[in-house]
């Protein structure tokens, strides 16, 4: 069985299945609780100054009858007293001494503010910090959470005063709300950070009540924007962490975060360079219990690879992330319909003729929709393969076009290339 | 007892989530086969897609559109061979959607939330005489009314709706139920005269001077004689008056302890299963071909399996016996012999004693007899086996100004497709209306 245990800059875990700072971290009791289910590790909810909640807090995208496929909050950090929460770190330290304890921090930014709790906590025997630079909504109009994580400086400053004191690793949770989140994480690594973590929720709004026409979460009539997390972010999220992860100056570890619901998605994460993963919506869907089966389906699907640490696949993926200009020009699939499972719905006929390159032919057909593939024209954009309802019926099929790879960088530096394009992207 | 139903329904509603979920699960096919394969061609795709945005009110106007009596066909239509036995899930091993049950939904929805079935369009001059006030004369009503036309619908019956009020199977629909969606038509601008018999209350000769066409809905009459010895003791019935009986007058009706039904229809299953329903000890279906051969429908002789009908094939009735009541019925062994018209075995009696089986009832449901005395009235209207002919495309009969639609003209076939021949010839009678150049008639007899 391959091992799962994992080093993110000094921070051992016997897995990379960490909780996210959220909800199902505000307590020892929770975290006892995750350890005892299987979880590696656990990022205690964000401390800092006692703050007050609303109620609601919580409201989702539900699709096709599947719910929370997005999560948002306007939940704040901790609304427990600093010292029972570092009494429950300490006790949780004390019960299980081989797990990641991180504690995520959020104070004014002021130097001796910073250096009271990171004293405080590392007193209390954390393993690690994590340092929130991400919460968008609440916190983030008193100055602190994504409105530090937003400007690079600011992000560096609190990062440097962090560092004067800090004797555990150092994790600085970027937010997504920017531009190009390269930036505040080169800031982070200037600071002195020894990780990063990516991403926190994005800004949003979930949807408004038709009937009261108040936007949801809805706080006695009115609504404020909040984090999204959940399923619907991990796109987002893989393609920031791999950006940081590729990036020449960052070059930190990274803890993943953004939609992680299955071990699929952790593996997804770690071969884009995360050494560690953290969950929260699915764990607030589904419980504790989901780790099971991300840690039994990674150690088989590392041992059906023939890996023997999860250690090898970090990062594995990122030398096939390249530049548009950098793909091959003259590489050419085609979609082909196996007859013989085809079901006849017409599903891909729509998608072609209305949404991309009519290159489907449909007739009617003892009742059913015969579709079959133009492939002169058809340009392999994979869209009828990815409507279609039935496993492997519409596959792509790779084509000998006869001409040599031939990228637009190439193309650009030698216009002559161009007779080596083929007719279906001469124009 | 009598306070418990003993028909609860086959399919109960679907709860809101239950509808959402199995609308989120419709593929939304292009062309789809569910559409094609419904006589009505209800855009099926498009009423569950709005189902799952929660567009219910545009949902139910999708199917009334199409269907006027969407409400009883979400009910009682064989949906296992109609929409529900197309859909392309049985292709993927998946059960199909719940079509039927998600056209409940809507149109339930529809029915409780003050939505008329249609809006009457801008008034033409035309009237039209309907005679019949079941599916096929209800839905030709409600399409000419949409037409601008004035339909009037004269029903021999006390109450309106054909056998949808009368001869539908309690667990699928309730005469109530079928009563409320009539009178959510009649609210919406559908006139019907009940208890007119036309040559007794009133003439063909004044329908046509009143009205510019006369639409022919009789539909069918009641289950003839079995012609043996011994029809005429107590106890046996046929199969319309005894599932009329039990639905319109539930607590009287009276159900022997060994039933024995004749026929392989889907009227003999509704008849076995509401007998045993009923309290019957034991029931039995005579049919006279072989099992393969039986024209009901196959889920529906599972519901009558699952029920505890035992089926005796190969048998025709001889000799129903017994003092005044029955106690008994004698049945001939049958042999199949070679095909007759239909393309079935014919089957001929085959040499051997009789079956007897003791029994306290018998229910004849060997198909039911047509309107001949009504129908030999029409002036000019040929008949085929007491079937009114018509040009499928206008459900036109021989006399340009008589149409005609439903089970007169198919010799009994599902609600749903005599919504389709009445909303044709709806058509069909506007057709030709204009062509006379407008309804002269009624422009006539207003002076």
């Amino acid at each position: 069985m391959a091992d799962l245990k994992v080093n993110l800059a000094g921070i051992q875990s016997p897995n990379p299945f960490w909780l996210a700072s959220a909800p199902p971290t505000n307590t020892g009791d929770q975290i006892m609780r995750a350890f005892d289910a299987g979880w590696g590790g656990a990022v205690w909810k964000t401390l800092g100054e006692p703050i007050v909640n609303v109620s609601s807090r919580y409201s989702t995208v539900d699709m096709n009858g599947q719910k929370m496929m997005g999560l948002n909050n306007i939940e704040l950090i901790t609304d427990r007293p600093l010292h029972v929460n570092l009494r429950e770190v300490a006790e949780v330290k004390k019960r299980y001494p081989k797990h990641a304890v991180v504690v995520s921090l959020m104070v004014e930014s002021k130097r001796e503010k910073w250096h009271e709790i990171v004293k405080a906590t590392e007193g209390a025997g954390a393993d690690g910090l994590e340092l929130n630079f991400g919460c968008p909504h609440g916190m983030s109009e008193r100055g602190m959470g994504s409105a530090v994580g937003q400007v690079p400086d600011y992000a560096c400053q609190i990062t440097s005063w962090v560092k004067e004191v800090a004797k555990t690793p150092v994790i600085v949770k970027l937010t997504p709300n920017v531009t190009d989140v390269v930036y505040p994480a080169r800031a982070a690594r200037k600071g002195g950070a020894d990780a990063v973590s990516l991403i926190n929720t994005i800004n949003s709004i979930t949807g408004v009540d038709l009937d009261t026409f108040t936007p949801r979460p809805d706080v006695g009539g009115r609504s404020a924007h909040g984090g999204y997390c959940g399923p619907a972010v991990k796109p987002i999220a893989l393609n920031m962490v791999s950006s940081v992860a590729k990036d020449g100056e960052v070059k930190l570890p990274i803890s993943g975060i953004g939609g992680i619901a299955s071990w699929r998605d952790a593996a997804e994460f770690m071969l884009l360079g995360c050494t560690t993963v953290q969950v929260c919506t699915a764990v607030m869907h589904y419980g504790f219990r989901i780790v099971e089966d991300m840690i039994d389906g990674l150690s088989n699907y590392l041992d059906d690879k023939g890996f023997r640490s999860v250690n090898e696949i970090i990062g594995r993926s990122l030398p096939s992330v390249s530049r548009w200009e950098e793909l091959d020009l003259n590489y050419k699939i085609v979609a082909r319909v196996d007859q013989s499972k085809c079901i006849g719905c017409g599903i891909c006929y729509a998608a072609c003729t209305d949404g991309a390159h009519q290159s489907i032919a449909a007739r009617p057909e003892h009742g059913r929709t015969h579709v079959e593939i133009v492939e002169s024209t058809c340009v392999g954009c994979n869209l009828c393969s990815l409507v279609c309802p039935v496993d492997s019926c519409i596959s792509m099929v790779r084509v000998d076009t006869g001409r040599p790879p031939l990228t637009w960088k190439q193309f650009q530096e030698d216009p002559s290339a161009h007779k080596h394009l083929g007719p279906h992207n001469a124009h | 007892m009598e306070s418990s139903n003993p028909f609860p329904e086959l399919k109960p509603a679907l709860a809101i989530d239950q509808a959402l979920s199995e609308a989120s699960r419709c593929l939304y096919c292009y062309d789809a086969p569910c559409t094609r394969a419904c006589p009505t061609h209800i855009d099926v795709p498009a009423f569950i897609k709005k189902i799952a945005t929660g567009n219910l009110r545009g949902s139910a106007r999708t199917i009334l559109q199409s269907n006027v009596l969407g409400a009883s066909c979400a009910r009682v239509c064989p949906t296992e061979v109609l929409c529900e036995g197309a859909c392309v899930m049985h292709d993927v091993q998946k059960k199909p959607i719940q079509i039927g049950q998600l056209q409940r939904y809507a149109t339930d929805w529809a029915m409780s939330h003050g939505m008329k079935p249609f809006e009457p369009g801008p008034r033409r001059a035309g009237r039209v005489a309907i005679i019949g006030a079941g599916p096929a004369g209800l839905a030709c009503a409600a399409e000419l009314l949409r037409l601008g036309y004035e339909p009037q619908i004269f029903d021999a019956a006390a109450t309106p709706g054909g056998l949808n009020t009368t001869g539908v199977a309690e667990y699928k629909m309730t005469s109530e139920f079928a009563l409320r969606e009539v009178g959510w038509l009649v609210e919406a601008g559908v006139k019907i005269k009940s208890g007119v018999r036309i040559g007794v209350d009133v003439q063909l000769a004044d329908l046509e001077r009143q009205f510019d066409a006369v639409f022919i809905g009789v539909g069918l009459g009641k289950v003839g004689k079995l012609g043996i010895p011994g029809e005429e003791l107590d106890g046996v019935v046929e199969a319309i008056e005894f599932i009329e009986a039990l639905k319109v007058r539930r607590a009287q009706a009276r159900i022997g302890r060994h039933v024995v039904v004749i026929g392989g229809g889907n009227t003999s299953i509704d008849v076995v299963t509401q007998a045993r329903a009923l309290g019957a000890d034991e029931v039995t279906l005579v049919y006279r071909r072989s099992a393969d051969e039986m024209p009901a429908y196959k889920h529906e002789v599972e519901l009558a399996r699952a029920s505890g009908c035992r089926f005796v094939y190969q048998a025709a009735p001889l000799r129903i016996v017994g003092r005044e009541r029955v106690e008994a019925i004698l049945l001939s062994p049958m042999l199949m012999g070679a095909p007759d018209a239909s393309g079935r075995r014919r089957p001929e009696p085959a040499p051997g004693e009789p079956l007897t089986i003791d029994c306290d009832m018998v229910v004849a449901a060997t198909g039911q007899e047509k309107h001949l005395a009504l129908l030999e009235m029409l002036p000019n209207v040929k008949l085929d086996h007491g079937r009114v002919l018509v040009d499928e495309r206008t459900m036109q009969t021989s006399n340009p100004r008589y149409f005609a639609g439903g089970d007169c003209v198919s010799g009994g076939q599902e609600v749903v497709n005599a919504v389709a021949e009445g909303k044709r010839a709806a058509v069909g009678i506007a057709a030709h209306i204009e062509a006379l150049g407008g309804g002269v008639r009624l422009e006539v007899a207003r002076g």
